[in-house]
């Protein structure tokens, strides 16, 4: 390492949290910030761990399910259970009345000033269940009017909810649009109930798709930021999800997230039982990748669970159940303003930081004809604040950059079970791990044990722990050049293209307990 | 015919509380829901469809008491008793 990348480095370590990488360009979400994004607009996302690629480090969410009545049916869901698809839990979870979920949202404020974002997103439909939903955001909004407020719908009965979802002063709506075209819209939802019947086939898919659309439309008419999520169904609407981004860009949407179909057949759902299956990580990239011309992605969506606290990707909610919430009297909670503003005061200069960190980056690695260099896919074990710091054992997930000479890109998080873990018996979960990351050269790690590094390295995935503990992006830049000249000096062999990375589920919801140590 | 809630299928939802006209359907002591077959009326004065039966998610499990068999104008009169004409 020369002087220079000495001192650059001095500068990013620390405790500094890293923004994910993103390029210059939108293309993570909102990440690159007020240059490419209506001031109007980032104002509003640049707080919100789900629309801010860079907020999500800092801060976090939480839902509170109190909708548990649905007014449509997908394939891909089946309510009884939990559902990584739209990351709601199972009408079976934990259920909150509007009362305990407001005491819930200040008991977690207080503790976790973090929090900025309340949403209701299930266990069915928000607005299926308007009075429950609106009567949330009432008490919420009295005991803590800085928390931001969202909602997530299936549009269904969302064009006549409209002007409550203004009256309330919520500013965020996510529309789950899948399709555009009934003829596509009848193979994902086989029935609605809409004006007090039951409809099905394509005059289902006809009428949800004209009233997703009119809720679309009349939000941002009235200038509510709304986000669209997209599920990929290979076979099913993955090649028409260009035509769903360009809708519901030409409608003002500002954020498209498309996300992988999650189908097994433990899952109960339609598609489970009929073996349909997800997208690869490849396809999922690639569909992203086309539409990324198109307007913001949003990649580091990890359709966290409806009743999910905390930060993206960390899920706290098991040291806020329903009874210790009930045992907890409003009165004991100090709900603690001032806190909360110093602790956004301290977030705001960090960010102020890396954005100059990010300046400085572009340039790096340009060097020594590497800008002709293919990209190449690497994946990263870290416990957050930008660094390579996890140990390859304890990832439960990984981020995953396209890295080229100029740039690191984030382009997504691998979920993978817990190597230490065992359970399911140590070489397993070890296979599985090599079928998250196959599309990558290489996985950065804070240590990696002598057996995994075997492992992974005859699936082709070289166990780097030489950056343990330094910054991710300058990391990957350098590992870059490392490679580059790895492959042509012949000591690397480059990796054929595979196009079969499999995705597990998104949603942390693994059986039992839920770790508390997970952070982007 | 009065319907019913099979309690071994309902997750509880309720999706179905809401629409019914007669306001029949009312929560369990543990989470789920039933009908009341005197407040019935299967939906005649209202909808051609049992409200309860098109919102529910899970097939078969709003469905018509066989125990309780009523014609349509035993229905319909139940529902003037109840409403009014
Ligand atoms: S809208 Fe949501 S809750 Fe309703 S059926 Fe679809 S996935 Fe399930
Ligand atoms: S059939 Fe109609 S009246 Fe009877 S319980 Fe269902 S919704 Fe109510
Ligand atoms: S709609 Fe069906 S599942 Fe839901 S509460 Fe009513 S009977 Fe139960």
């Amino acid at each position: 390492m020369d002087a220079k990348d000495q001192n650059f480095l001095k500068v990013i370590q620390g405790p500094e949290a890293e923004a994910s990488g993103c390029s210059e360009k939108s293309t993570c979400g909102s990440s690159a910030g007020p240059a490419d994004m209506d001031p109007e607009v980032w104002n509003k996302v640049k707080n919100h761990p789900c629309y801010s690629e860079e907020a999500h480090h800092f801060y976090a969410r939480m839902h509170v399910a109190v909708a548990p009545a649905c007014n449509i049916q997908c394939n891909y869901c089946n309510r009884k259970y939990d559902c990584s698809n739209e990351s709601r839990p199972g009408v079976v979870s934990e259920r909150l009345s509007p009362e305990l979920a407001a005491k819930k949202v200040l008991a977690v404020a207080s503790e976790i000033h973090q929090m900025t974002v309340v949403g209701i997103a299930g266990a069915g439909d928000s607005l299926a269940n308007p009075d429950k939903t609106f009567k949330t955001f009432e008490l919420i909004s009295k005991v803590a009017p800085d928390i931001k407020l969202c909602l997530s719908t299936n549009g269904l009965a969302l064009p006549e909810m409209v002007d409550r979802i203004a009256d309330y002063n919520v500013d965020h709506v996510t529309v789950t649009i899948n399709m555009v075209d009934p003829e596509v819209g009848e193979r994902i939802y086989p029935w609605i109930y809409y004006n007090k019947k039951r409809w099905k086939g394509r005059d289902a898919a006809k009428i949800l798709s004209e009233r997703q659309l009119l809720g679309l439309e009349r939000l941002t008419a009235r200038k509510i930021l709304v986000k669209v999520n997209s599920v990929m169904i290979p076979g099913v609407n993955d090649l028409h999800l260009k035509a769903v981004n360009r809708e519901v860009k030409k409608r003002g949407a500002f954020l498209h997230n498309i996300m992988p179909l999650i189908s097994e057949p433990e899952h109960g759902t339609y598609y489970g039982l009929t073996g349909q299956r997800g997208p690869t990580a490849e396809e999922l990239k690639h569909l992203q990748d086309s539409c990324e011309g198109e307007m913001n992605m949003m990649r580091h969506c990890r359709q966290c669970r409806a009743d999910a606290v905390g930060l993206l990707g960390e899920d706290r909610s098991a040291e806020f159940t329903n009874e210790k919430i009930e045992a907890i009297e409003i009165t004991d909670v100090a709900y603690d303003m001032t806190a909360r503003e110093a602790y956004r005061d301290k977030v705001e200069e960090t960010r102020e930081k890396e954005r100059k960190i990010k300046e400085m980056l572009a340039g790096l690695g340009m060097e020594n004809g590497l800008s002709q260099a293919p990209p190449i896919l690497v994946a990263v074990a870290t416990q957050g604040e930008g660094m390579v710091n996890q140990h390859f054992g304890h990832a439960r997930e990984f981020q995953v950059y396209e890295v080229t000479a100029a740039e690191a890109k984030f382009i997504g998080h691998r979920r993978v079970d817990l190597y230490c873990e065992g359970g399911y018996g140590e070489d397993d979960s070890l296979t599985r791990i090599t079928q998250a990351l196959s599309d990558c050269v290489a996985v950065m790690v804070a240590k990696v044990g002598g057996c995994p590094k075997k492992t992974l390295e005859e699936a082709g995935i070289a166990a780097v722990d030489a950056y343990a503990f330094q910054s991710i992006k300058p990391s990957l830049l350098k590992y870059f050049g490392e490679y580059t000249e790895g492959v042509r000096s012949g000591r690397i062999t480059p990796k054929a293209a595979g196009g079969q990375t499999k995705i597990r589920s998104g949603a942390l919801t693994g059986t039992g307990q839920i770790p508390l140590s997970v952070i982007g | 015919m009065a319907y019913t809630i099979v309690l071994d299928n309902c997750t509880g939802c309720s999706a179905c509380e809401p629409e019914c006209p007669n306001a029949a359907i009312s929560g369990t002591d543990d989470g789920l829901f039933q009908i009341d077959p005197d407040l019935c009326t299967e939906c005649v004065g209202f909808f051609d469809e049992a409200q309860c039966t098109a919102v529910c998610p899970i097939d078969d499990t709003c469905i018509p008491d066989r125990a309780c068999v009523e014609d349509r104008e035993t229905l319909m009169a139940k529902k003037v008793k109840l409403h009014g004409g």
